[in-house]
């Protein structure tokens, strides 16, 4: 069998918005549920670290980049729709 | 009027030749700019040069936000125009942030904002300590992103909070086709809107600019031709706005003893204008070279422009009848430049001009012969233009001379090629080759001079080892 894959994620916020919180509450929540163990979610607070935004490509906040597996991937938005930010993430194929 | 209205808000200066003076000073300091136009008009070096220019001239550092070309090739462009993006990038004057927005790898699940872009863009400013900032362009945002909603009230959000940091910002927009941007960027954009425009008249390409709005700012509002050389932009204001020169009264020679016996003062006023018109042959050329050569003795620069002979040629030719340049080209006294007229428009004729006045300083400037502009231009434009020149001259207190080639008969004194000139000159003298008794008789006559008296009459006179030689006693 082979190893399972990890998986590394990274929230970009800009201070305790409705939506970064939103976004943060959302993404613990999906990881749970389909990627229980496998998963790192590093959060990145622009307002304390500003510099770290062109590095990743950031304009909109809050913003998650999937750093591994490749390719790079980012959703924008705080992540309300469960199903967009899965197949987004290519965490599973789209339900039927 | 002016005056007031220019104490209530500053401005800062624009970085483009020209500009400055159709705006009356500059751009609105700390506040945003449109620059909006087609696409390949110049937008993104219009703004790039006001970036650069103003990191360089003005020591303000500048911020380059860029949607649409990668750093790279931003320096690779910008490096053909003589600006070192690397350098000055090095030295933390400038501050490239390249954002990048590739629809398919960004998937929009529910509410968000740009406060991404506001951080970098604060971080960049605080970074360098930037004054200007150059959004190129912004409306690529939306097409990489779904919210049309959400992205207007950010980019006012956006415009808003630029101001109120203070920092002068150039966006640019892609010309729409019933507005003056896609996205409407003008309605955000309250202050100063700029138009640039290409378009092909007669097959010649020509750019032009136009200041849509500028609030609580008088400025120029024709259309102003603009031209991108290997020196960047720059503007060619067509009318100047005032007639206010200084005027001297210092006399100096013309360079040839016998003449300036002919005007009561001695001699003609510094700064002033002189025009020697005459048919083919009658010595225009040579009178011309006494003078840049007097003024070169007097240890005064002089610019030279020939647009019929080479410089070699010039002086090889003005050295058989004594006339020595070779020691006045030197010695970096005499700058001699040669063009063919038909191989650039007026504008950029009349743009090399106003460049080389501007590096060289020139206290004298020739101009041999004037009528060979104007005969590529079109003649309302030509007739502005130079009186463009010519005041631009006075302004500076230059020495002018121009030599004007004119055909026969009485068409001399009124012949609409030089109108626009002879009103314009302050001397105007004309040069007539006559055949008595088997013999050419050269003569010359003051047809008038300002502010001074002058002979009246013809004064004949020979071309020698020596240069020009008057036959006739002159009297005051």
């Amino acid at each position: 069998m082979p190893k399972p894959e990890k998986w590394e994620l990274r929230l970009y916020i800009a201070g305790q918005t409705p939506n970064s919180i939103l976004a943060l509450k959302n993404i613990t929540k999906y990881c749970k549920q389909h990627l229980e163990g496998r998963y790192v979610i590093e959060v990145i607070d622009l307002l304390k670290n500003p510099q770290l935004a062109e590095g990743d490509q950031i304009f909109a906040i809050p913003t998650l980049v999937r750093k591994v597996p490749e390719p790079l991937r980012k959703i924008i938005g705080d992540l309300s729709d469960e199903e967009k930010v899965l197949v987004g993430l290519n965490i599973r194929p789209i339900a039927h | 009027m002016a005056k007031n209205k220019e104490e209530t808000f500053r401005k800062t200066p624009t970085g483009i030749s020209g500009l400055d003076e159709i705006t009356n000073g500059g751009f609105p300091k700390g506040r945003p700019i449109l620059i909006c136009g087609s696409a390949g008009c110049g937008k993104t070096l219009f703004a790039a040069q006001f970036l650069i220019k103003g990191i360089t001239d003005y020591k303000e550092p500048g911020v380059f936000m860029s949607f649409e070309e990668t750093p790279k090739d931003l320096e690779d462009n910008f490096m053909s125009l003589g600006f070192d993006l690397k350098k000055l990038q090095s030295q933390k004057k400038l501050h490239i942030d390249y954002v990048r927005i590739e629809r398919s790898e960004i998937e929009e699940t529910g509410e968000y904002d740009l406060e991404g872009l506001f951080i970098r863009l604060n971080y960049a400013i605080d970074s360098i300590g930037a004054k200007r900032v150059v959004l190129d362009t912004i409306e690529s945002l939306f097409s990489g992103m779904g919210n049309m909603t959400l992205l207007r009230s950010e980019i006012r959000r956006l415009f808003s909070w630029l101001k109120e940091k203070g920092v002068t910002t150039i966006i640019t927009g892609e010309r729409g086709e019933s507005s003056l941007t896609r996205q409407g960027m003008e309605e955000y954009v309250s202050d100063c809107v700029i138009l640039l425009d290409f378009r092909v008249i007669d097959q010649i390409a020509t750019r032009r600019l136009r200041i849509v709005k500028y609030r609580g700012s008088m400025h120029g509002t024709n259309e102003y031709p603009f031209l991108i050389d290997e020196h960047g932009i720059s503007v060619l204001p067509v009318t100047s706005l005032k007639l206010d020169y200084k005027s001297s009264t210092e006399i100096i020679s013309t360079g040839l003893p016998a003449l300036d016996n002919a005007f009561s003062t001695g001699g003609i006023y510094r700064g002033s204008s002189t025009l020697i018109t005459g048919n083919a042959g009658t010595s225009k050329t040579i009178l011309a070279a006494h003078f840049a050569l007097s003024s070169c003795n007097r240890k005064e620069r002089t610019l030279y422009f020939s647009f019929e002979e080479s410089p070699d040629q010039l002086v090889r030719n003005m050295a058989t009848i004594g006339i020595n340049f070779k020691q006045a080209i030197q010695s970096k006294l005499l700058y001699i430049h040669a063009s063919r007229p038909s191989l650039q428009g007026l504008e950029m004729h009349l743009m090399v001009l106003n460049r080389l006045l501007a590096e060289l300083k020139p206290r004298t400037v020739i101009i041999d012969p004037i009528s060979s502009l104007i005969t590529i231009g079109n003649s309302s434009e030509v007739g502005a233009m130079l009186v463009r020149l010519l005041d631009t001259l006075k302004i500076n207190q230059v020495n002018a001379l121009f030599t004007s080639l004119t055909h026969d008969g009485y068409t001399e004194y009124s012949n609409s090629n030089i109108d626009a000139v002879s009103s314009l000159a302050d001397t105007w003298i004309n040069l007539r080759n006559e055949e008595r008794n088997n013999e050419r008789v050269r003569s010359l006559l003051i047809v008038k001079s300002r502010g001074m008296g002058h002979s009246n009459n013809q004064q004949n006179f020979t071309i020698t080892g020596k240069g020009i030689n008057f036959t006739t006693t002159n009297k005051k």
